[in-house]
């Protein structure tokens, strides 16, 4: 509550983040500084202690990503955050979060790479790696939003996604939308809905940690709670136990995909704007749906058909929604801020007869309407 | 010292005897005999099973925990720290227990090892210390001493070693012990003082590779390098009285090093309790 009473407060993205994960449950918090998500850490380092959460500054962000998965199976609803060369060194970690199907939440606030890159610049060059940057076979979840208010609400979600699917969830931040200030109202408690991980109901000798059930998602039990069990990233049976039998060690990865992509309309969230008479479609997602809006409504003045697509969701990328959205138009202008990532899915799903059209700039610089603009320009040409 | 009352007269009621077994260890392999003297430490220890979380990274020794009917987390390569640090940080009240080889706690994992060590959080490491990487076929680790052969050190080891001891005990350890396989009973002790210590442990356990290191090296099976380190190893107090000419060659056992001082998680606490009733977010 600010002084005047009011829920109402000036935010930067990564405060936003940072309380919308206080908001969602989360209990512990483990980092590592890197520009540009530094304020999470800084407002965790601030605030847990006071709420008798949790907070440590690990040693790099190897170690930041396995204390939050020890945390997490521990009980508590965990969070760390950083940007990519930090995710970059995190990446075997999640893969083990996978793996061991350990609910936990990532922040990747974006900037310019490869390697050091431009540390205080803008890009979204992570978008791919958020999908594949561990080794295997596992289907991500992502989300990316576009506004101070999304990255709380956003970041509620990914920790009820984490929770629902027993998985870790990646939130893709970018430099801009992390320092950016805008107003939000916080929501009251009982506003956004909060999950929490489903417990076994069964006595701990029956307790399997990755048992098979109908939604393909397991019962957790934490440590501490009377079921002792073993979790390992070597491929496991359903009890926890390392196995090479080909039966079992297909049927775990089949869940870690499945268990995900069967229920991919709970995770899809996209939104659309203008988009009922639309001819052309502009896809982006992240700080660029902001520029999109704005040179939609320019074309919109002088009288362009054209409307505006944003996937809240864009990992597991919502391959059937958007063809459906698709079928309308005759042209899709994918605009990112790194060298054409997204774009090659949206090359890969359109309907034969929408054209798909890529806008890129990658020089560590925002978007401008005037640049998707004329894109548009041409496109109706 | 003080009576041994075992909560069962049986290793298997900590062992998952039906599910886990057989192991991965050669015969004859140490890794064993460390996992007798903790399960002994424990039970000695009266510790409820549901509250004991055995941490490990990668490697033969890692294998441990997979054994054990224990909250079990088996990690990353080198990792065991940070994902122990996490469960501690999480839940102070837990017993957390790791085991690491010297590959993986000094080589990939030597910055939460000497991080562990820095903040003293109460997390007892049993290293088992062979001299190689066992997992992988017999490379040459940090603790390979020089001249030594192994897969990539064809020509003799020209690399300088660890002492893990000393490096715990520079980075803030607050108790620092040696034990051997061969000195099972002082092993459990060791044990049993590491996990009693609120702080951070490290109990170096000197153990046998025969398959690799032993072969390599020409020094014989277990029982011969088993015997070996018997000869090599001098307990802290006897060495107080030999002269540095007759500890040459010779490795100290012991409690090497024992301090009071203060722990991550009840400084943790305390700053939680000196802010509590401070408005929040």
């Amino acid at each position: 509550m600010n002084k005047n009473g009011s829920k109402a407060r000036l935010l930067q993205g990564n405060e936003a983040c940072m309380l919308g994960a206080l908001y969602a449950g989360a209990e512990f918090f483990a980092g590592y500084p890197i520009t540009p998500s530094t304020e999470i850490a800084e407002g965790m380092a601030r605030i847990m202690p006071k709420r008798g959460g949790k907070f440590i500054q690990m040693e790099d962000e190897i170690g930041s990503i396995a204390a939050i998965i020890g945390a997490s199976n521990a009980g508590r609803k965990s969070m760390t955050a950083t940007s990519g060369p930090g995710f970059s060194l995190m990446v075997e970690n999640i893969g083990y979060a996978y793996m061991t199907e350990t609910p936990c939440v990532i922040v990747n606030v974006q900037r310019g790479g490869p390697s050091t890159g431009l540390p205080t610049k803008i890009s979204q060059s992570d978008t791919m790696q958020a999908r594949w940057g561990t080794h295997g076979d596992y289907t991500a979840i992502a989300v990316a939003p576009s506004t101070v208010e999304g990255c709380f609400t956003e970041t509620v979600r990914a920790f009820n996604l984490a929770e629902r699917f027993r998985t870790p969830v990646t939130i893709l931040l970018d430099e801009v939308l992390g320092h950016m200030r805008e107003m939000m109202i916080i929501p009251e408690e009982g506003e956004l809905e909060v999950i929490k991980r489903t417990i076994p109901d069964v006595p701990s000798e029956w307790y399997r940690h990755f048992e098979m059930t109908p939604n393909m998602v397991s019962p957790m039990a934490s440590f501490g709670q009377g079921y002792r069990y073993n979790i390992t990233g070597l491929t496991h049976d359903r009890s926890g136990f390392p196995t090479a039998v080909a039966k079992e060690v297909e049927e775990k990865l089949y869940k870690l995909r499945f268990k995900i992509e069967r229920f991919i309309d709970e995770i899809t969230k996209i939104r659309v704007d203008k988009m009922d008479d639309a001819h052309i479609a502009v896809f982006s997602y992240g700080t660029v749906a902001r520029t999109a809006l704005q040179a939609v409504k320019m074309a919109r003045e002088r009288r362009i058909k054209v409307g505006a697509i944003q996937p809240l969701t864009i990992w597991p990328f919502p391959d059937e929604e958007l063809k459906r959205i698709l079928s309308s138009v005759r042209k899709v202008i994918v605009a990112e801020l790194n060298m054409g990532q997204l774009v090659n899915e949206i090359q890969r799903i359109a309907p034969r007869h929408t054209e798909v059209i890529s806008v890129q700039r990658y020089d560590g610089n925002v978007m401008t309407p005037q640049e998707i603009f004329d894109k548009i320009r041409e496109a109706v040409k | 010292m003080e009576t041994v009352v075992s909560q069962s007269n049986s290793v298997h009621h900590y062992l998952r005897s039906k599910k886990a077994f057989p192991n991965v260890w050669c015969a004859g392999c140490g890794n064993g005999i460390v996992m007798g003297a903790l399960i002994r430490a424990i039970d000695t220890l009266h510790l409820d099973k549901n509250r004991v979380v055995v941490v490990s990274g990668i490697g033969c020794s890692s294998r441990m925990p997979v054994y054990l009917d224990f909250n079990t987390l088996h990690t990353t390569h080198g990792r065991a720290l940070a994902f122990a640090t996490g469960v501690k940080v999480a839940r102070p009240e837990l017993t957390v227990i790791v085991i690491t080889g010297d590959g993986d706690a000094l080589a990939i994992g030597g910055n939460h090892f000497i991080h562990a060590c820095r903040r003293n959080i109460d997390i007892t490491t049993i290293l088992i210390d062979n001299k190689i990487y066992g997992m992988t076929g017999g490379q040459f680790a940090p603790t390979t001493p020089g001249g030594a052969k192994a897969t990539t050190a064809p020509y003799g080891n020209y690399e300088k070693q660890f002492d893990p001891v000393k490096l715990a005990i520079g980075a803030g350890a607050s108790y620092v012990a040696r034990g051997t396989v061969y000195h099972v009973q002082a092993l459990e002790r060791l044990i049993v003082g590491g996990i009693q210590k609120k702080g951070f442990a490290l109990v170096d356990t000197i153990s046998n590779c025969h398959t690799y290191y032993g072969r390599f090296n020409k020094e014989g099976d277990a029982v011969a390098m088993i015997q070996d380190i018997r000869k090599k190893a001098v307990s802290i107090k006897t060495a107080a009285d030999m002269t540095e000419e007759q500890l040459k060659g010779k490795f100290l056992t012991g409690v090497i090093h024992e301090t009071d001082a203060s722990e991550f998680c009840d400084e943790y606490q305390a700053l939680v309790d000196r802010l509590a009733g401070k408005e929040g977010e």
